[in-house]
Order: C-alpha cells, then structure tokens, then sequence
C-alpha cells in the first residue's frame, strides 16, 4: 500500500470545503480533523501541532510518529499536571482505541514542532505527516491560527 | 562526658535549628497549590523583576489594580500559551473594567526569555500582558513568595537541551496587594471572567 499517493485526493477535497466544514483526512478506519497549529514569531521557539484522531475500526491504533517540512524536530509530548506542577514528558505514542478517539488537544497529547524552518504565519497551513501503527502514514493540511488561537479557526470563529 | 564550650555552642546551634525548621515549615507549605481556606493568615506576593525594557516592576507599584499572574516560559509549546490566551480572551471580555486589571507573565526562564525577547512574546496575546524577566536570584524570591513551584528539567531533545516544569495555575492578587485565589490550569476563560465581575 502507498498511503501518501493515497490521501492526495483527500487533501485535495480538504482545500475546497468551506471554512465551517472542518477538513479531514482518512487512512484505513481512522479519521483526523480539527488540526491546527498557533502562529509563532520567529523560528526560535517550538510550534504545537493539535488534532481529533477517530478510529472507526475494530482494531486499536496508536500514533507513534510526526514529521513536517516545517519543522527539523517534531516530536510528540504530552502535558502532565501532577500535584500541581506541569512537566511535558516526551510521549512514545498516542493511542487511538478500537471504535474510540484520540485528541492531541491543549493541556494534554500534542506534537511539539522544534527547530522551525520558518515562523508559522495566522491563516496559512502546512503539511505534516502522521505515522500509525497499523493504519501507516497520512499526509494532512494543518491551519494556523492567531498566536492566541484556542482552537481550530474551523470550530472557534477567528482567534 | 565532658563537652568543650565549642561542642556545647554547636550542640545548642543543632536543636535550635531544628526546632526553628520544624517551627517554620507550616510558612513554606512543600506543596505548590494553595487554596484561599489554606492561607490562613494574609498572603502578600512580592516580586522586584525587570520588565522587557530593563526597568524594574515591583508589587507595591500596582495597587489599587487587580493582578492576573502566571509564572511560565516562552519555549513552552502548550500549556502557557493556552494560559495566556484564556488571559487575552478575559481582558476582551471585561471590556472598559479591563483598565483595573494588570495581566502579568513572570519568567521561570529568564535568561533564555531576555534573549529571545518577552515583550514581543507577551504582545502577540494581549497588549495588556507585562511580560517580566529578572535573574535567577529575582525570579526564586517572587515564586518562593507566590509558593509556585519551578525547576529546569534536563531534555536531550529540547530546545538548548532542557524544559521547564512549572505549577501552571494562574493567580489573582487583589487592588491591596493580598492573594486572592489560584484559576487553577484549565479553567476557562468565562469562569475567570465571571469570577472577576462579581469582584468588581
């Protein structure tokens, strides 16, 4: 199976919903929505990847890896508050259940996108590339919002 | 046994610090997170930290205003800039009452904040957010003083090779300068608000 040639048309369709649809993107049984990012100033500081993973299928999935053009180190962490103090420990995966969901969302799952190649600017998008266990890899369009955007600028109108 | 007089001095300095140590502990709880029912007596934060044009901000210098502080850094990918926006969204929600509150952002990560700038940082969620960066030795005084907790986290991966854990919560001081109460990470914007209005 060749996934990236596969979601082409997926992207393609994703580009031309209007902006109250949120896009989304399909590999196997899973479906990812809601993907965004915050603008950054400048290519000094990690950028944040944040995205809805449904899984449809019978078989639990995990996602276990991101990369991007955008970004020489993305990895993915998750916040954790502990007795009251916040760390970001480097998470290995994401699972996504069997019939359930996943969400890389603020203040829980969420890529972190090191050494930007670029700044992020408000109302543009990038590519990234989600990696699977099972399912394997797509390629999806991630939209920038305000740096204080609180969600995708699909579901929260402007920032 | 016989003591000489300098074992006797050091024996009495031994007891003597550890009664004060056991005596004192109730004044610096191990525990970052406070409740208002906690507090007891009065607690007054203080901070003397240098704003992002090298002039120095004290406490006392914003009574009369109502404060919204948050302790983070600017590397942090997630939770502060969420924080930060739910302070924005606050701010816009208060409407012309936004002029009684100050909005401020203390640096545990001064000195990487200082380089890659805080005012420029704190601007792109709201004009109103004074972004503040002192030294190591500034920044322990106001957090120990707001009983946060912070500590650099060696992370081979990071950005310099290392992160920050914080207590992520936000706090509100009030116009004389008393801690009010901690938004604990999360809460949403239209409760601080509401909190705030019935304040007001």
């Amino acid at each position: 199976m060749r996934p990236i040639p596969l979601a082409l048309p997926f992207i393609l369709f994703a580009a031309a919903a209007s902006a109250e649809d949120c896009p989304s993107w399909q590999i196997g049984d899973l479906t990812i929505t809601d993907a965004w990012s915050r603008a950054t100033i400048g290519t000094n500081r990690p950028a944040v990847f944040y995205a809805e993973i449904l899984n449809a299928g019978p078989e639990d999935d995990a996602l276990v890896a991101i990369s991007t053009p955008v970004a020489d180190m993305p990895m993915l962490h998750e916040t954790v508050v502990r007795d009251g103090v916040a760390s970001m420990p480097h998470a290995m995966s994401v699972p996504v259940p069997a019939g359930g969901s996943a969400s890389l969302e603020p203040g829980g799952f969420h890529g972190m996108l090191m050494g930007l190649n670029a700044a992020l600017a408000e109302d543009e998008s990038f590519p990234l590339t989600m990696t699977f266990e099972k399912a394997g890899e797509v390629t999806i369009d991630v939209g920038i919002t305000a740096m204080n955007g609180r969600g995708p600028t699909c579901r929260i109108d402007g920032s | 046994m016989r003591l000489t007089p300098l074992q006797k001095t050091l024996w009495i300095a031994a007891i003597l610090a550890s009664v004060l140590f056991v005596a004192a502990r109730p004044w610096f709880p191990a525990q970052p997170q406070m409740t208002s029912a906690a507090t007891g007596d009065e607690l007054r934060p203080q901070f003397d930290l240098p704003d992002g044009a090298g002039r120095m901000r004290n406490s006392p210098e914003f009574r009369g205003q109502w404060l919204l502080v948050f302790f983070g850094f600017t590397n942090c990918p997630d939770v502060c800039p969420t924080t930060l926006s739910e302070v924005a969204e606050v701010m816009d929600g208060l409407g012309r009452a936004a002029e009684r509150v100050q909005p401020i952002f203390i640096s545990i990560d001064p000195e990487r904040d200082r380089a890659l700038g805080i005012d420029d940082y704190t601007a792109a969620f709201h004009p109103r957010i004074l972004g503040l960066a002192g030294d190591a030795d500034q920044t322990r005084t106001a957090a120990d003083s707001f009983h946060i907790y912070y500590e650099r986290e060696a992370a081979e991966q990071a950005p310099d090779g290392y992160t920050m854990s914080h207590s992520p919560g936000l706090f509100l001081i009030g116009p004389d300068g008393v801690w009010l109460r901690q938004y604990a990470y999360g809460t949403p914007a239209a409760e601080i608000l509401a909190d705030l209005q019935e304040r007001f």
